[in-house]
C-alpha cells in the first residue's frame, strides 16, 4: 500500500532538477570509432600505429586549434540561426595585419619599416580589434538592414579577402619577431611537443562553454534562435544581441588570424581559405543545429577533432588529397542529414 | 417575436427545419445535409444543413468556433465530412481535395490570400493553366489578353502585368476573386473579403458580387459585420456551437434577432472570479493610435480589477495588448503608469514599469519549443534580476522557478523537460509562471485559455482572480463570451480598431457585446 502512495507523491508536486545526459555521448563515440578504424587499417595495410605516433598527434592538434576557435564563434553564431561565412577571409586578412606589426628590423622591406621590433602586445591587439570591427559590421548589417546572415557574411567574405592581398599588394609580411611568433610554437611536455595555440584553443572553448550555459548572454543567445518572436517579446533587444553575438564571432577570427600568423611567422593573403566552412562543418558535426537554438561548445570541440582525425587518417592511410576531399565532403553532408533527421523525430514527439 | 422565442428556448431544442421557398431543391445549386465533422475531441459540425441558390449571395454568420470556417472548408473539398450527403447542381458528390472541388466549379478566396506575390498578375490567375504557343512555350500575349478580357467582364482595372507584390490588399483580393471567376466557377466562397478593405473598395467589390450574382452565381459570403449582411445578402444561415440554426431571407431578419440566433446560450461554466477591493488606476491610457491598425484608445486599470476586451477576431485586440506592451511601439497616444507617463518603445521598457504580456499565440510568440522548461519559465525575468556580473543565478532562480511551477501545477516531473512534450495546458502554465517570477502590476493575458481542457481553463481562471486579489491590474483579451462575462469587472469591446464601448460587469451580457462588437 505504502509504495504508489510514495508514487503519487512524486508525480504531483515533485518537480525536480535534472542533470540530462550529455547529447555528445553520441559523437564521441562516433570520433572513437573513427579512430579505431584509422589504427586497424594502419596496421593492417601498412604495419604501424596510428595513435602511436606522437608528431602526428602534435599535428592533428594544431590542425584543429585554429579552426576550432573559429568554430566555437561560429556555433554561437548559428544557435541564433544565423551563420558567418566570413570568418576564413578574416583569417587572411587579420594575418597581414597582425603579421605587418610584428616584423623584425633586420627585415629590409618591411611593411611598416618605423614600426618594427614591437612589443607582441600591438600587433595582437591589433589584430583581436581587426576582428571585433570586422564582426561589428557584420552583426550591424543584420541587425539594421535585416538581410539574411548568409548575404552579409558573404559580402565581408569577398571584401576581407580583397582587403588581405590590397593591404600589401599580395605580398606576404615575413621575419617577424620571435616574440610575436613564441605564440605560435610548441612547448615540450616529456618529450610530447604541446602547440600553445592549442591551449589557446581550450581555454576558449571553456570560457565560451561556461558563456553560453551559465551566462544571460548565452541564454539570450540559445532563445534568439529557438523562437525570435518569443524572444522579442520576452524582452530581448535581438538587434542588440546579434550585434554582440557577431563581434564575439569576428573577436574569435581575430584571434584564429594572429595565431595563423604567428605559427607561420609570416602573414601571407591566401591564409585561412576554406576555414569558414570547415569550422561550419565542425559545429554542425557536433550536434549544433543550423535551424537555431540548438548546439553546445562540447560538441564542437568534438566535432573540430573529428575533422582533424579525418584528414590526418587519410593522410596516414597515403590516400591522395584529391580523395580525402571527397571524402570530407560526403562527412559534411552526412552528418547534416542525420542533424536533420533528428529534428524531425524530436518534432515528431 | 418567432426569432426571440426560437433563440430562447435554445438549449435542447433540435435545429429547427426551415421551409425552403418556392422552387425544389433540386433547383438549387448547392445542398448540404446533416453533416458532421468530427475532429479529435471536439464535434465541429452536428447535423448541419445549407443549400445555396442560383443568383443569390448567401451570407454565414456565427460567434468564432461557431463551425462556419469547418463548413466552408468541407464545401471546398479541404475537409471530408465524416457523415451527410453534399448535393453540387442536384448531384451526389464526395469532395476529397481542394483540387476537386475547383474542377467541378466551387471556388474559394481566402482569408489569407493565396497568390504568389513575386510573379505577375496574368501567370497568377493562369497558373498551372497557362495559354501555349504551338510549340508549347507559354503566351505570354494571349494570356494577358484573356486576362483583360476577364477583367473588362468584372470591371476590374489592374494591369496584368504587375507584379502581385506590388498591389494593395484590396487590389489583390480582386485579383483573387477574377482567379476563381477564370475557373467558370459557380460557387464563390468569400471569407471576410471586406476586413482589409477601405469604405469605397468595399463599394467596388460589392458592385463586382451584384455582377456575379447577376450573371447566375451563387456566392457564400463569411462575414463578422452585420450592415454589410442587409448590403449585399439575399439570405442568412446562422451557426452557433458547430450547430445549425437557421436560415432566413434577409428581408426578413432584424439585427437584434440574428445576434440572439448568434449567441443564444446560456452561461453554465461557473467562474471563480471573486469581488476584490478595487484600488487606484494603475495603468492609463490615452488616444493609443496605431496607424492602420487602431485609433484612439483610451482606458485605466485599478488595482485589483480585471478589464476584459471583447472583440472579433482582427477588430485589433491583440494589436492594442501588444502596443501598449511595447512590441509594436504606438504612433501616437500616452501611456502612463502610476500617473507617470512612460515611452513604452520596446517589450524591454513595459517590463521594468512593471507590465507582462501572455501572448495570444502560444506555438508562435510564446513558447521556445525547442528548449526545456526551465530556460522556458526563466526567460522573462532574466532581463531583470537573478544576474550577477551577467552570470545567471541558476541555483536561486531554478529554486523559485521550480515552487512556481508547483504552485501552477505543471504536470511535469522535472524541469529539464523539453516544453514541447507538454500539453497545451501545462505549457500555458509555464508561460503565465514566466511572467508571475517578473513579478507584474499590470498583467495583458490575451487568450489565456485558448485550446486547452476545461480542468486547466478553471485553473487558469482561479489564478487570474488571486493575482487579481493581491492588487494586480488584469486586462484580459478573449473569444469567449462566457469567459469576458465571468472574469471581468469591466469589458471594453472593440471593433475595427475603434473601442465601440465599455460594460459594467452587472449591465454586460452576450447581446451587448455582439452588438457593440459589430457596429
Amino acid at each position: 500500500m505504502s509504495a504508489p502512495a510514495a508514487d503519487l507523491s512524486t508525480a504531483d508536486g515533485g518537480i525536480k532538477t535534472t542533470r540530462r545526459w550529455p547529447q555528445e555521448i553520441s559523437i564521441l563515440l562516433v570520433l572513437f570509432g573513427i579512430i579505431a578504424v584509422f589504427e586497424v587499417l594502419g596496421w593492417y595495410y601498412w604495419g604501424e600505429s596510428f595513435i602511436g605516433n606522437k608528431q602526428r598527434i602534435s599535428i592533428i592538434i594544431l590542425q584543429v586549434a585554429v579552426i576550432g576557435i573559429i568554430a566555437v564563434g561560429v556555433t554561437q553564431v548559428i544557435i541564433t540561426a544565423g551563420v558567418d561565412l566570413s570568418s576564413g577571409s578574416l583569417v587572411g586578412v587579420i594575418a597581414m595585419v597582425a603579421a605587418s606589426l610584428a616584423q623584425s628590423s633586420t627585415n629590409a622591406r618591411a611593411v611598416y619599416p618605423a614600426l618594427t621590433d614591437l612589443s607582441p602586445i600591438v600587433p595582437i591587439l591589433a589584430g583581436l580589434g581587426a576582428g571585433l570591427i570586422a564582426g561589428a559590421i557584420n552583426g550591424t548589417i543584420i541587425a539594421v538592414t535585416k538581410i539574411p546572415p548568409f548575404i552579409a557574411t558573404l559580402g565581408m567574405y569577398v571584401s576581407a579577402r580583397g582587403l588581405a592581398k590590397w593591404y600589401t599588394n599580395g605580398q606576404p609580411a615575413a621575419l617577424l619577431n620571435d616574440d610575436f611568433t613564441w605564440f605560435g610554437q610548441s612547448f615540450i611536455v616529456y618529450g610530447f611537443p604541446i602547440p600553445r595555440p592549442v591551449l589557446i584553443f581550450l581555454a576558449v572553448a571553456v570560457i565560451f562553454h561556461i558563456m553560453l550555459t551559465y551566462t544571460r548572454y548565452g541564454k539570450f543567445t540559445y532563445a534568439i534562435g529557438a523562437n525570435p518572436q518569443a524572444a522579442r517579446v520576452s524582452g530581448i533587444n535581438i538587434g542588440a544581441h546579434l550585434v554582440k553575438v557577431y563581434m564575439v564571432a569576428g573577436l574569435l577570427s581575430g584571434l584564429a588570424g594572429v595565431l595563423t600568423a604567428a605559427r607561420a611567422a609570416s602573414g601571407q593573403p591566401g591564409m585561412g581559405v576554406g576555414y569558414e566552412l570547415d569550422a561550419i562543418a565542425a559545429a554542425v558535426i557536433g550536434g549544433t543545429s543550423l535551424g537555431g537554438g540548438v548546439g553546445r561548445i562540447t560538441g564542437t570541440v568534438i566535432g573540430t577533432i573529428i575533422l582533424g582525425v579525418v584528414t590526418s587518417g587519410f593522410t596516414f592511410l597515403r590516400i591522395n588529397p584529391y580523395d580525402q576531399e571527397i571524402v570530407k565532403g560526403i562527412i559534411i553532408v552526412t552528418a547534416v542529414s542525420v542533424d536533420q533527421y533528428r529534428q524531425r523525430r524530436r518534432k515528431k514527439v | 417575436m418567432t426569432l426571440q422565442s426560437a433563440a430562447s428556448s435554445a438549449e435542447p431544442s433540435p435545429p429547427r427545419q426551415i421551409a425552403t421557398p418556392a422552387e425544389p431543391p433540386a433547383g438549387n445549386l448547392l445542398d448540404v445535409e446533416g453533416v458532421r465533422k468530427e475532429f479529435p475531441g471536439v464535434v465541429a459540425l452536428d447535423n448541419v444543413q445549407f443549400h445555396l441558390k442560383r443568383g443569390t449571395v448567401h451570407a454565414l454568420m456565427g460567434e468564432n468556433g461557431a463551425g462556419k470556417s469547418t463548413l466552408m472548408k468541407i464545401i471546398a473539398g479541404i475537409y471530408t465530412p465524416d457523415s451527410g450527403s453534399f448535393r453540387l447542381r442536384g448531384k451526389e458528390m464526395r469532395l476529397s481535395s481542394p483540387l476537386e472541388a475547383q474542377n467541378s466549379g466551387i471556388a474559394m478566396i481566402h482569408q489569407e490570400l493565396n497568390l504568389m506575390n513575386p510573379m505577375t498578375v496574368a501567370e497568377n490567375i493562369w497558373i498551372r493553366r497557362e495559354p501555349r504557343s504551338r510549340i508549347g512555350l507559354v503566351d505570354h500575349g494571349r494570356m494577358r489578353r484573356m486576362t483583360q478580357d476577364l477583367f473588362t467582364r468584372l470591371n476590374i482595372d489592374i494591369n496584368p502585368d504587375s507584379r502581385v507584390g506590388d498591389l494593395t490588399v484590396a487590389n489583390r483580393q480582386m485579383v483573387e476573386i477574377a482567379k476563381a471567376v477564370s475557373f467558370n466557377s459557380d460557387v464563390l466562397i468569400m471569407d471576410e473579403p471586406t476586413s482589409a478593405l477601405t469604405e469605397r473598395e468595399v463599394d467596388h467589390l460589392f458592385r463586382i458580387i451584384r455582377g456575379l450574382k447577376a450573371s447566375g452565381k451563387g456566392i457564400i459570403y463569411i462575414t463578422h459585420k452585420m450592415n454589410e449582411l442587409f448590403q449585399i445578402a439575399d439570405e442568412v444561415s446562422v451557426f452557433r456551437d458547430g450547430k445549425f440554426i437557421a436560415t432566413k431571407s434577409s428581408k426578413d431578419v432584424t439585427r437584434d434577432g440574428i445576434i440572439q440566433m448568434m449567441v443564444g446560450r446560456e452561461i453554465t461554466q461557473m467562474f471563480p472570479k471573486e469581488t476584490v477591493p478595487i484600488g487606484e488606476v494603475v495603468l492609463s491610457v490615452r488616444n493609443l493610435t496605431l496607424n492602420g491598425v487602431f485609433k484612439d484608445v483610451s482606458f485605466d486599470v485599478r488595482a485589483g480589477e480585471i478589464l476584459g476586451i471583447a472583440g472579433l477576431v482582427g477588430s485589433g485586440r491583440s494589436n492594442i495588448a501588444e502596443t501598449v506592451f511595447g512590441v509594436t511601439p504606438a504612433s501616437s497616444g500616452t501611456i502612463a503608469i502610476n500617473g507617470k507617463p512612460i515611452k513604452v518603445t520596446s517589450a524591454a521598457v513595459a517590463m521594468r514599469a512593471g507590465m507582462a504580456l501572455l501572448t495570444e499565440d502560444r506555438k508562435e510568440t510564446g513558447c521556445f519549443l525547442l528548449l526545456d522548461i526551465q530556460d522556458n519559465i526563466q526567460m522573462a525575468v532574466l532581463q531583470n534580476k537573478y544576474a550577477r556580473a551577467g552570470f545567471v543565478q541558476q541555483a536561486g532562480l531554478s529554486r523559485d522557478s521550480i515552487a512556481m511551477s508547483r504552485s501552477l501545477r505543471v504536470k511535469t516531473p522535472t524541469m529539464q523537460e523539453p516544453i514541447m512534450n507538454l500539453s497545451g495546458g501545462n505549457q500555458q502554465k509555464v508561460l503565465i509562471g514566466r511572467w508571475l517570477l517578473t513579478k507584474p502590476r499590470i498583467l495583458i493575458l490575451d487568450e489565456p485559455t485558448r485550446g486547452i481542457d476545461v480542468g486547466a481553463k478553471a485553473e487558469i481562471h482561479r489564478l487570474i482572480s488571486k493575482l487579481a486579489g493581491e492588487g494586480v491590474a488584469v486586462i484580459m483579451i478573449s473569444s469567449e463570451m462566457p469567459e469576458v462575462l465571468g472574469m471581468s469587472d469591466r469589458i471594453m469591446v472593440v471593433h475595427e480598431g475603434r473601442v465601440t464601448g465599455f460594460l459594467g460587469r452587472a449591465e454586460a451580457d452576450q447581446v451587448k457585446i455582439m452588438d457593440l462588437a459589430s457596429r
